[in-house]
């Protein structure tokens, strides 16, 4: 009697794939089952299609909730899709033989029930980590992640063999394990099942209570299996399973165990998959450390190190690595040397990393990064037929549109959106998490009702094409929220310039993604300790002071914000004065619109009154300083006599000081610019202080003639700016005489010789503007105006 | 037992005594023994118990090499005393580079025990250590290459006996490691006459018309400090003839601490400053001001920070260390306080002046303004930053 080929594999081996692929063509089995959720087989034809290129996942997800989801990824070199590839062509029917979906899900939900909250983005991560088949005893317990209650096989094994990694003894026993002519193709599988059966003997099942009931499912499907195309089956599933399908029960027990199970209605589909998350770097949990290097073991024909060496030679020579031919023999050599002096069969991952590090990288780490990056890890990105049902993300959205009410029309409409309505800042917040996915959908414009913070309008237009944009979304969660919130992160940590960063956490916040805030965080304290650029620095303040107060109308925690913010503040404090000197006119510029927006801001961090009093100091440090440029200085005397932190006798002491014979004039206008220019009040400061405006003066007529058509395009450009009446007021002010001839300052407050006005003050001009004030003030009703209001009124026109 | 073990002895100046008594240790017992004689035992040990294959011309596998650096116990009973504790990668992939006949190049910051490392490994390979060249920026090529017996020369010509053979030629002659120390600090152009020897394995003597081939069993190693400034960077025609393995700095804080205290006590010891253990404190605080701008990161791993131009290794903590005890012992009460170590930091951090500063300061606003129990040494450092 022949008994079903049993194929213990280790998810994700290369060495396992391949030896299962060649077990397969050896015994040509009438059908093959693989370990996977049931629900499934109807998506299986779908392997075969040319549209489908690993990696992929079969994603299950509860029907009503898509934020419930598990994922069972496939790579290239995954022994299970081997299986499936090899069966489709050769018209053998496939099965999937694991518990089905609807009960995992099921009773993970029940497990999770006492915990208060599951966030959706967390229950897609832990859905790849738990219920992909990985999450199946050995695969948790192959790397070494499960609970510490629970028995790690490959470690017991590698730990009787004296290894001190498992992985690293299960990479020299079977996924280096070159096959030879004459072997048995199914030695190997024997050998495994052998020592699973050894283990589990001794330790039952090991803590994985649920595998008991997984296990009895598989037999009364292999049961099924064999009534239907004879005992000539193949089943491909986890080595640690082979012991308990190879046993001996009766139907009736384990019909018993699956009794009772709780149930959900799921749905299940195809979605694309990245190495990045095969990889368990990334927080998925799902898999492997390498598997660039595992595809590149799979499907490298033969000389796996040299191959291997070559490649990463292309890589560094792209990144303009000088690396000759040479270097990658003395790569290989040192590789094998390394290997046979480790005892090991093949040069493995750690073997050839060390050759790469000391040969090709000069034993720098950095260059070593981006191999382990590109090429061990790899970039490479799956697809999916287009047959594919949709993936839970589309069935999300279009719930939310529901409930919503925001129809998807093709056709471009506005909607004007009021933020303190719940409805419109929902509608709001989905607009803004597609945008963050690429789905733009609506497109923020500048609305008629203003600028105030509460107000939004959009305008929407639902292209067929953004079908596909959903879609391709799909892989980076199964709600909007938990989507947005994945993709956000991961633009976080790609993201190269501060700004960028910085404008993602504002949109954070637009789009209510408080999960994602850390992260966004984080990757912003990051770039700003390492930006060396006090203008990106003083650029990003105010942008995250806005958010910070934005923040607020929309009641989000921003205590990190917050911590953040003022981090950079204190950076600016204390790199602004040096990066202030030696620049161009341009440079002066631009630094000055940064000394602007971050003096707007500074007083609204939180900690307002320690920032102020620094920065304060460090306007004081570029007022005096002589080598920062004059607009620069004159800005920052402006500043702070505009905050009364500078008395007025300082700011004309300092203005004397910069417009003195001793400066260049074309610095000196520069001073005057920074200091008066602008749209910002200047020109009312010349009126209004005679002391000032005679220093001006003095200094203009003062100027050379020479020197004066050099300055003069500078002066135009200060007093151009002002409004024509702020001109036309300051040129009456001169004609009328030069008011820093003879110590007007003085002069100034007393009485008869006001530039602009009569000399004393016209008692029956100014009561007429009394009955308006009145009227303004709102005392026009009262009695009639007491004495105590007319002092005060007078006191107001005066 | 960590890299400290090795510390002491690993100063570049003990290298130059190894090169001066090289050949004449049968006097008066010699301060300090060379690898191969201290350490006699554990070697003939190893080559009795070894039964892996040798590469032609080693006196061990590179297994008992392996094993001679990084200690472990033998069949018969013998402890090999580890030599150095570090990853244990660094050392197989030095030894196996030995053994694949490439010259091996240990990179490090000062006090990284290369020049440790390099000596074991020519004891237990070679069992001869002293085939030295000390680079210097006075390094001539005769040092590479071989010099001449003016004497010899003037009298009967160019001869071999007039040939004045460097270490380096010695090795090559009779199938020994040669070392190299500080490769980087030897004038350029010097360094490039190693290029030959190690591609062609041929030093050729056109006064004679003769070369010397090395014989199996030559190999170089060379080491160097990868983040001084003033040195001569390896033409990557040189580069290319050598693996590279970079020793790191000590891992842990705790280990770092460890070796600076020890290394002060030693040398305030020899200055007759008094002992303060009571430093300790501001010890930790040093290592960990330099270990956080070194390494670009606060020690919580919470706050990135800039990394300035100096090179902040062991060695420097060392130094300001032992100046603030200095200056607690003349001018201070004897207790070392952050006041004392401030101006020694702030000069070993700012080596440049524009960029250099406002990374310090940056560091000081954002790291150690808001650390617990900082406040007097912040204070301090704004102090003598100001």
């Amino acid at each position: 009697m022949t008994h079903p080929l049993l194929l213990g594999v280790r998810h994700h081996g290369p060495g396992s794939a391949r030896a299962v692929r060649a077990a397969l063509d050896a015994a040509s089995p009438a059908a093959v089952l693989i370990e996977g959720p049931p629900e499934a087989d109807a998506l299986l034809p779908l392997a075969a299609d040319d549209g489908m290129r690993p990696p992929v996942a079969l994603l299950a997800h509860a029907a009503d909730d898509p934020g419930r989801a598990a994922f069972w990824p496939f790579a290239e070199f995954s022994p299970e899709w081997t299986a499936i590839r090899w069966a489709l062509p050769h018209g053998v029917p496939v099965r999937f033989i694991d518990l089905p979906a609807a009960h995992s899900l099921a009773m993970r939900q029940k497990e999770t029930a006492g915990e208060p909250e599951e966030i959706p983005a967390e229950s897609a991560h832990t859905a790849g980590e738990g219920a992909a088949p990985e999450d199946g005893g050995e695969e948790t317990d192959i790397h070494g992640t499960a609970e510490a209650m629970r028995v790690d096989p490959i470690g017991a094994l590698a730990q009787a063999a004296g290894y001190d990694d498992p992985e690293r003894w299960w990479e020299d026993v079977v996924e280096h394990r070159t096959a030879r002519e004459d072997d048995d193709s199914h030695a190997p599988f024997a050998a495994v099942a052998e020592a699973m059966a050894a283990l589990r003997e001794t330790y039952g099942h090991g803590g994985h209570g649920n595998d008991l009931v997984r296990e009895a499912h598989m037999r009364l499907k292999l049961r099924a299996a064999r009534k239907e195309f004879g005992d000539a089956v193949a089943v491909v599933c986890g080595a640690w399973h082979v012991p308990a399908l190879a046993r001996k029960t009766t139907m009736a027990a384990d019909k018993a165990l699956l009794k009772g199970l709780p149930k959900v209605k799921t749905e299940m589909t195809w979605v694309p998959w990245t190495h990045r998350r095969l990889s368990r770097h990334t927080g998925y949990g799902a898999g492997i450390d390498s598997p660039g290097w595992y595809a590149h073991l799979f499907s490298a024909p033969d000389r796996p190190v040299e191959r291997w060496m070559t490649k990463v030679a292309g890589l560094l020579r792209e990144e303009d690595h000088m690396v000759s031919s040479a270097h990658v023999i003395e790569a290989v050599r040192l590789a094998g040397t390394l290997a046979a002096m480790r005892g090991r069969p093949l040069a493995g991952l750690t073997e050839t990393t060390d050759a790469v590090r000391a040969v090709l990288c000069d034993g720098s780490d950095v260059p070593l990064d981006l191999v382990r990056d590109r090429l061990v890890v790899g970039d490479v990105l799956g697809e999916v037929p287009e047959a594919a049902p949709a993936v839970p993300l589309q069935r999300d959205l279009a719930r939310q549109q529901r409930s919503l009410r925001l129809k998807p029309e093709a056709l471009e409409r506005e909607a004007d959106l009021d933020l303190r309505k719940e409805t419109d800042a929902a509608k709001s917040r989905l607009l803004h998490r597609l945008n963050l996915l690429g789905i733009r959908w609506g497109e923020p414009t500048a609305g008629r009702s203003g600028t105030g913070t509460f107000r939004e309008t959009w305008r929407l237009r639902w292209d067929p094409e953004l079908a596909v944009r959903v879609a391709e979304a799909g892989v980076w969660g199964t709600t909007v929220l938990s989507a947005a919130t994945a993709k956000v992160e991961a633009r976080a940590l790609e993201a190269a310039a501060l700004a960028d960063v910085t404008a993602l956490a504002e949109r954070c916040l637009l789009a209510a993604l408080p999960d994602a805030l850390p992260v966004v965080m984080r990757a912003l304290a990051d770039r700003a300790a390492l930006d060396a650029d006090v203008g990106h620095l003083a650029e990003a303040l105010p942008a995250l002071v806005r958010s910070l107060r934005y923040g607020d109308v929309r009641s989000t925690d921003t205590a990190a914000l917050a911590e953040v913010a003022s981090g950079l503040a204190d950076r600016i404090c204390v790199g602004l004065p040096p990066a202030c000197t030696g620049l161009d006119a341009d440079g002066a510029a631009a630094m000055r619109t940064s000394l602007d927006a971050v003096h707007g801001v500074i007083g609204l961090l939180p900690d307002a009154g320690r920032q102020t009093l620094r920065w304060a100091a460090v306007l004081r440090r570029l007022a005096d300083r002589d080598t920062v440029p004059g607009v620069l200085r004159g800005r920052a005397v402006r500043l702070l006599l505009d905050d009364r932190r500078l008395a007025d006798d300082e700011a004309a002491r300092l203005m004397a000081l910069a417009l003195s014979a001793g400066t260049p004039p074309a610095d000196a206008a520069a001073w005057i610019e920074g200091f008066v220019g602008g749209a910002s009040g200047g020109g009312m400061l010349l009126i209004h202080d005679e002391r000032l405006l005679g220093l001006v003066d003095a200094w203009l007529t003062g100027v050379p003639a020479e020197a004066f058509t050099d300055v003069l395009p500078l002066l135009r450009r200060t007093f151009s700016a002002y409004q024509p009446g702020v001109r036309r007021t300051l040129g009456e002010l001169v004609r009328r005489g030069a008011p820093g001839a003879g110590g007007p300052g003085a002069a100034a407050h007393s009485g008869p010789h006001t530039p602009g006005f009569g000399p004393g003050l016209d008692e029956t001009r100014a009561d007429a503007v009394l009955p308006v004030l009145r009227l303004l003030l709102g005392t026009a009703e009262a009695d009639g105006p007491n004495d105590n209001d007319l002092t005060t009124l007078r006191g107001v026109t005066r | 037992m960590s890299v400290s073990e090795a510390m002491p002895e690993t100063m570049p100046d003990s290298a130059c005594d190894d090169a001066s008594d090289a050949s004449d240790s049968a006097g008066p017992e010699a301060l300090r023994p060379h690898a191969e004689q201290a350490f006699a035992h554990e070697l003939s040990a190893l080559a009795a118990a070894d039964d892996r294959p040798r590469p032609v011309g080693w006196r061990l596998s590179p297994w008992a090499v392996a094993t001679y650096l990084l200690g472990g116990a033998l069949p018969d009973g013998t402890v090999i005393t580890p030599k150095y504790v570090g990853p244990r990668r660094i050392v197989e992939v030095a030894v196996t580079t030995l053994a694949t006949d490439r010259a091996l190049l240990l990179l490090g910051v000062p006090g990284t025990a290369k020049t440790w490392v390099s000596e074991h490994l020519a004891a237990a390979v070679s069992g001869d250590s002293t085939l030295l060249v000390q680079g210097t920026a006075g390094t001539p090529e005769e040092a590479i290459r071989y010099g001449w017996n003016y004497a010899q020369l003037l009298a009967h010509g160019p001869s071999r006996d007039a040939l004045v053979p460097s270490p380096v030629m010695r090795a090559m002659a009779e199938g020994m490691t040669a070392r190299v120390e500080e490769l980087t600090r030897i004038p350029a152009d010097v360094q490039d006459t190693l290029i030959t020897i190690l591609s062609e394995k041929t030093l050729p003597v056109p006064e004679l018309g003769e070369e010397v081939q090395a014989v199996r069993g030559f190999n170089l190693i060379a080491t160097a400090n990868d983040r001084d400034r003033g040195v001569n960077d390896l033409s990557s025609a040189l580069r290319r003839r050598f693996n590279t393995v970079v020793l790191p700095l000590p891992a842990s804080a705790d280990d770092e601490v460890d070796i600076v205290a020890r290394r002060v006590d030693q040398i305030g010891r020899s200055l007759d400053l008094p002992a303060a253990p009571e430093g300790l404190e501001e010890i930790r605080r040093v290592v960990t001001v330099f270990r956080e701008l070194r390494d670009g990161v606060s020690a919580d791993g919470r706050t990135k920070v800039k990394s300035p131009s100096g090179t902040l290794s062991t060695a420097e903590a060392i130094s300001v260390v032992t100046g603030g005890l200095a200056l607690s012992a003349h001018f201070g009460d004897g207790v070392l306080r952050p006041g004392d170590v401030a101006a020694g930091i702030l000069g070993a951090v700012v080596r440049d002046p524009a960029a250099d500063r406002v990374i310090w300061q940056e560091y000081l606003e954002t790291v150690v303004r808001e650390r617990d129990g900082w406040k007097d040494f912040y204070r301090a450092c704004r102090e003598v930053s100001a």
